[in-house]
């Protein structure tokens, strides 16, 4: 969907991308990691010709980015910023429409869409279309900012940042809204961050960087799991990595399901990190499981959470 | 019953009031002064001296509102930001020239009248305007102009959508400063043979009449505070969005 071939930027003469080759799928949630200054914002607005690369060539749906208008190839890609990023003389409505508009989409099918994209993201039409952002909590203006990039119905989504200025409690819920969007409509998503858990709660693929170049890149669990070097293992924590690993695995993948407990049981779908909050705070070493439909399906050994946390990786 | 309770309404009504009545007051101005034989100015009506008096703020006001707007747009843009010092420093040398100078400059070049007048007003007025352009251009956040080239705007588009209704308070505050200072400043241009509210003032001065004086600066200060009231409605409706 999006290739970077030997792409380079520098800034008065210092590289903040140098000789990045990357290979961004279609469909996938890609999640572009790194302290600051490693380049993963610059990446992210190569992609969208907001800032030029100096060398190299990048590939958007197989045609040369630079072979196409700005603005035109801009309309075809989602774009969000951390919050303060609507326009704030704009209503809720005006300021989701704004790719629709400059691509003069009949008026009856703009509204439409904005009635249709604030229900996506959780706000009540009727009750949001007509504020102003200052109206809204950051929360809420960061879900207008998602429902105004993916208006147009774009073929990719771009997101800077977008939950770094927003509280641990509706970060949390964005992501779970955001994950559910990416589901939902299968877009290909590009998320920069300097969060670790959000990366690895979010992406299906992660891209660490450092220096302007690729350390490593691969699935949650394989670069947790398969550290290719020492930066990567002290980048996910060493003192908190095994805590991380039992959070990309779900109590499903572990229970013995030819058994039956009596007590209040945990659902299939959480995550063994969870789950181990779970022993704890009950002192027990195990836990009765059920499915989504709240049937009984099995247990879950303390000792179950240590086997099988490497095993997985591709 | 609201509308009647707004102060810019009686405002608006006093000093159309004033100018209707100043020609029949003979009788007040005869008691204050009794020394003088003509108390009331009535070389023109007050009515042709107050519109003289609007359209020659007007036409200044307009031409410094579209050149300093102008010049405060173009120096902020990518290629014009080499320019940006030097406008500042003509623009703010242009407000510390005093109008009466400029008058005394361009009355032997232009002759008596409007135009120098006009220019001198313009001159004065300029540097108000272009610094609320720049002070407004200037304060819309880096990430709204970001995302507004994100979503696919040309530079043009993100100017006349995002950058200027966004800088127009502080534009709209510079404009005011500007037009209240022309309106006092316009007086003086009836020393170069310009009608205005000033007329009365300037003749009055020159024959120790008071009464002139009087009439011609209650009438230029009713302009002012009426203006700047006008200005404050006009602001608090383009900055409702943000209430």
């Amino acid at each position: 969907m999006i290739e970077f071939d030997s792409v380079s930027k520098y800034f008065n003469g210092v590289p903040a991308v140098s000789n990045l080759t990357l290979n961004i799928r279609k469909g996938e949630f890609t999640i572009l990691i790194g302290t600051s200054g490693s380049g993963k914002s610059t990446t992210l607005k190569m992609i969208n010709r907001l800032i030029e690369p100096n060398e190299g060539h990048i590939r958007f749906a197989g045609e040369d980015i630079r072979e196409q208008d700005p603005k035109a190839l801009r309309r075809r890609m989602g774009y969000a910023i951390q919050s303060i990023g609507l326009f704030p003389h704009w209503t809720v409505a005006h300021n989701i429409a704004t790719v629709p508009g400059l691509l003069k989409w009949p008026k009856k099918q703009i509204e439409n869409r904005v009635d249709e994209l604030l229900s996506l993201v959780g706000l009540e039409p009727a009750q949001f279309r007509h504020r102003y952002p200052h109206q809204l909590s950051g929360g809420q203006q960061q879900r207008v900012g998602v429902a105004r990039a993916l208006a147009a119905d774009p073929e990719v989504l771009l997101m800077d940042e977008p939950f770094g200025a927003l509280d641990p409690v509706t970060r949390g819920s964005l992501q779970q809204e955001i994950m559910r969007i990416h589901k939902l409509l299968g877009r290909t998503i590009v998320l920069v961050t300097h969060d670790i858990d959000e990366a690895l709660t979010l992406g299906d693929n992660i891209v660490l960087m450092d220096g302007g170049k690729v350390v490593q890149q691969g699935t949650p669990l394989t670069l947790l799991a398969k550290p290719e070097n020492d930066f990567v293992r002290d980048f996910f924590g060493r003192s908190e990595r095994g805590i991380r690993l039992l959070s990309q695995r779900t109590v499903a993948q572990s229970v013995r399901a030819d058994e039956r407990l009596d007590g209040t049981p945990i659902h299939q779908e959480m995550t063994l990190r969870e789950a181990l909050s779970q022993f704890l705070d009950r002192e027990t070493l195990q836990l009765p499981v059920v499915d989504k439909d709240n049937r009984p399906c099995g247990v879950l050994h303390f000792n179950d959470l240590i086997r099988g946390s490497h095993d997985q990786v591709a | 019953m609201t509308r009647l309770r707004d102060p810019l309404l009686w405002l608006i009504v006093l000093f159309i009031a004033l100018l209707l009545l100043m020609p029949h007051s003979t009788a007040l101005f005869s008691w204050l002064f009794p020394d003088l034989s003509r108390p009331v100015y009535q070389q023109e009506s007050f009515i042709s001296l107050a519109m003289a008096h609007l359209s020659l703020v007007g036409i200044s006001s307009l031409v410094a509102t579209v050149v300093g707007v102008g010049l405060g747009i173009i120096v902020t843009r990518p290629w014009g930001q080499e320019f940006r010092s030097i406008v500042e420093t003509i623009t703010a040398a242009g407000q510390t020239f005093p109008p009466v100078a400029v008058l005394a400059v361009a009355v032997p070049v232009m002759g008596f009248g409007r135009d120098p007048a006009i220019i001198a007003l313009v001159l004065y007025g300029l540097l108000p305007i272009l610094q609320g352009t720049l002070a407004g251009i200037g304060a819309v956040p880096a990430s709204v102009r970001e995302i507004a080239l994100g979503a696919g705007m040309s530079q043009g588009q993100t100017l006349l959508k995002v950058e200027l209704p966004l800088a127009a308070p502080l534009m709209l505050t510079g404009i005011r400063t500007s037009v209240i200072i022309n309106i006092g400043t316009a007086t003086i241009a009836s020393t170069v043979g310009t009608t205005t509210l000033g007329s009365p003032i300037i003749i009055g001065l020159s024959g120790y009449n008071m009464a002139y004086v009087i009439q011609g600066a209650v009438l230029v200060a009713l302009a002012a505070i009426v203006t700047d009231r006008l200005f404050e409605r006009l602001l608090k409706h383009i900055t409702r969005h943000a209430r």
